[in-house]
């Protein structure tokens, strides 16, 4: 289990200044694909960095949302990397990134229906099985809908964990660009959303761009989180309690500065929580 | 309707070609052009992204403009095969021979093989350097039987154009290009954890390198070397692999091997 | 030559190049290095960060192509002139 606190994305522009400062965090994130050569820097860091903090591994290849079986090979490369680094989590996304033997390396979105719950629960159950763990499973940032979805994203998710025991990585950027991109209330789809499987946060920055029926929010790691996803995050956290807190930045990587003051941030909206009553215990 | 797998298809045949797949839809169906366009645009970045940081020297030859360009028919021609993002591009090279807008220089093939083999050597296996007194002990009591293992980032290129020198030169602070044009062999390996060397080798040296590298002792690769040059004298070139730590281990050959 | 004579020199090639070498170094070189350029490729697929503008494909057919390489290249001296092995054709 990740520690109820924040965490950063790890960018190897950063490990001076993590090993020469030991911020105080309570884990770091890795992209599982970076660490899967057979040795060098990458491994050399990782292993520095497994020996201080808890360690999240995320992968972004799986295509667990795509319609063909997952790769086989890969899920070994993703057991071979949990089993050498214990890593307190393991999670992926609600998406696809392959079809046909060609990897497209985004995280596409599937309709939501009967076929994909099967199909979606079928890979869950088989990446529990290889790796020999619970994962969790990360709710999509989308700019599209399916007329073929039939199925609500929270109520799939819902779903996927009765139906396969993961856990879920709630994303509350995520959250909040499918929100405003869709025209629909943030704040109602987490009251429908299963908290009580949420393991995990992610909280990261979007771009704004518009179109003639409004905003259109593009989830790219590349800014500061918004406010009023971080006032989300104080909501939701009130509700559930502390949780692990993950801080993305992946485009137009800051100084190592800018993403603890980030991360700080969170830590208030943790502690403020800590020293009240929240909702559900009360 | 459509099952997933004509979904994904469709899908992606559009991030591909433009056209927009049947099934999508938004709030407002008259922005679902612009909407899909963010996918497309995801995905081509992304690669594009990769290329970029596979290839640096091949960008800064031909320009960011030309290279973003060039990338996106790579792209198209040779896209992913797997999950893993540093294993592809192995057939930039190829795709370099064949691409007309680049048919005036010939050497960017060479420069990208310097490239891959660089991204190969950041990712190989790590093993510490053999022990000097081992190594020691061994040539003294059988120098021309003992077989030196080399780091498994060792790679040893043998290029019809100079495109480890043409690499150099566009490093910071590099030497200038280079003025004579013919073959080169080139060695790629990893000192330590990170330092990704790229040396540019003389014939004999290259040939004592392959020698080794194919697991020959250490007298027949001498040899190797001297039907190249006469007088080769392996002892510059076993520093400069001893320097950058790229012999680990250090064994005698059966007895017959190699005789 | 006689055998013993290049076994000689080949153990005396070991032992100078030894020497040549230097103490193998134990600093601890992770601290050193940040030469990261290949490091974190699959980032892109989780932090995307592109926006909807600028996409098109592109149609290569050869002569239809309307780049022309600008990097170094055209700096560079080949025997057959600056920038290129073969003379450009205009």
């Amino acid at each position: 289990m990740l520690p109820n606190s924040p965490g950063l994305g790890f960018k190897p522009e950063h490990f001076q200044a993590i090993a020469e400062t030991h911020p105080a965090l309570g884990f770091f994130e890795v992209h599982a694909e970076n660490y899967m050569g057979d040795g060098g820097m990458p491994h050399a860091m990782l292993t520095r960095l497994r020996a201080d903090y808890a360690i999240s591994v995320h992968g972004v290849g799986l295509s667990i949302g795509g319609p063909d079986p997952l790769n086989e090979d890969h899920l070994l490369r993703l057991k071979a990397l949990c089993d050498r680094y214990q890593p307190e989590s393991f999670s992926e996304h609600l998406a696809w990134a392959s079809h046909g033997g060609e990897w497209l390396h985004d995280l596409l979105p599937l309709p939501y229906t009967p076929e994909t719950l099967t199909l979606v629960a079928d890979h869950i159950d088989r990446v529990q099985e290889v790796l020999g763990r619970r994962m969790l499973l990360e709710n999509p940032a989308t700019y599209v809908l399916f007329e073929q979805s039939v199925i609500a994203e929270t109520e799939f998710l819902a779903e996927l964990v009765r139906r396969t025991g993961c856990g879920l990585l709630l994303d509350v950027n995520n959250v909040f660009v499918s929100c405003v991109n869709h025209r629909t209330d943030p704040r109602a789809y987490l009251d429908a959303f299963p908290l009580a499987a949420v393991k995990e946060l992610h909280l990261g920055g979007h771009s704004e761009e518009d179109l003639p029926s409004g905003p259109l929010l593009i989830d790219d790691h590349g800014a500061p989180v918004a406010d009023p996803v971080w006032a989300l995050y104080a909501e939701l956290v009130s509700r559930t309690g502390p949780l692990p807190s993950l801080i993305e930045w992946d485009n137009d990587v800051p100084a190592f500065p800018v993403l603890m003051a980030e991360a700080d941030r969170a830590a208030r909206i943790l502690g403020a929580i800590r020293g009240q009553a929240y909702a559900h215990a009360s | 309707m459509p099952t997933h797998r004509e979904f994904a298809r469709a899908f992606q045949m559009g991030i591909h070609s433009g056209t927009l797949p049947p099934g999508l839809t938004a709030c407002n169906s008259d922005e679902v052009d612009r909407r899909f366009a963010v996918y497309r645009n995801n995905v081509i970045h992304g690669l594009k992204q990769a290329l970029k940081q596979r290839f640096p020297a091949i960008e800064r030859l031909v320009g960011a403009e030309f290279f973003a360009a060039m990338a996106q028919v790579f792209i198209q021609a040779y896209p992913p095969d797997g999950p893993i993002l540093q294993r592809w591009g192995e057939t930039m090279p190829a795709f370099l021979e064949g691409f007309a807008p680049v048919a005036s220089l010939p050497y960017l093939a060479d420069v990208a093989r310097v490239e891959l083999a660089r991204g190969r050597a950041y990712h190989a296996s790590d093993a510490a350097p053999v022990d000097p007194a081992r190594l020691t002990e061994m040539a003294l009591s059988n120098s021309e039987a003992m077989v030196l293992a080399l780091h498994s980032s060792v790679q040893l290129l043998t290029l019809a154009l100079p495109g480890g020198s043409i690499w150099a030169a566009q490093q910071p602070g590099g030497p200038a290009a280079p003025t004579t044009w013919g073959p080169e062999c080139v060695l790629v390996g990893r000192s330590g954890m990170a330092d990704v060397r790229v040396r540019i080798l003389a014939s004999s040296e290259a040939a004592f390198l392959a020698a080794l590298s194919q697991g020959m002792p250490f007298g027949p690769a001498v040899h190797a070397a001297r039907m190249q040059e006469r007088g080769f004298d392996p002892t510059r070139a076993l520093a400069d692999l001893l320097a950058a730590r790229l012999i680990v281990d250090v064994a005698l050959a059966e007895k017959g091997e190699f005789r | 030559m006689t055998k013993t004579d290049t076994a000689l020199s080949l153990a005396a090639a070991v032992t100078c190049a030894l020497a040549l070498a230097g103490p193998a170094q134990a600093a601890d070189e992770m601290e050193k290095c940040y030469g990261v350029a290949l490091a974190g490729q699959n980032d892109c697929a989780a932090g995307p960060g592109t926006t909807c503008a600028g996409t098109s494909t592109i149609d290569y057919q050869g002569n239809s192509w309307k780049y022309v390489p600008a990097g170094t290249c055209v700096e560079m001296k080949t025997p057959h002139g600056m920038g290129s092995l073969e003379p450009v054709k205009a």
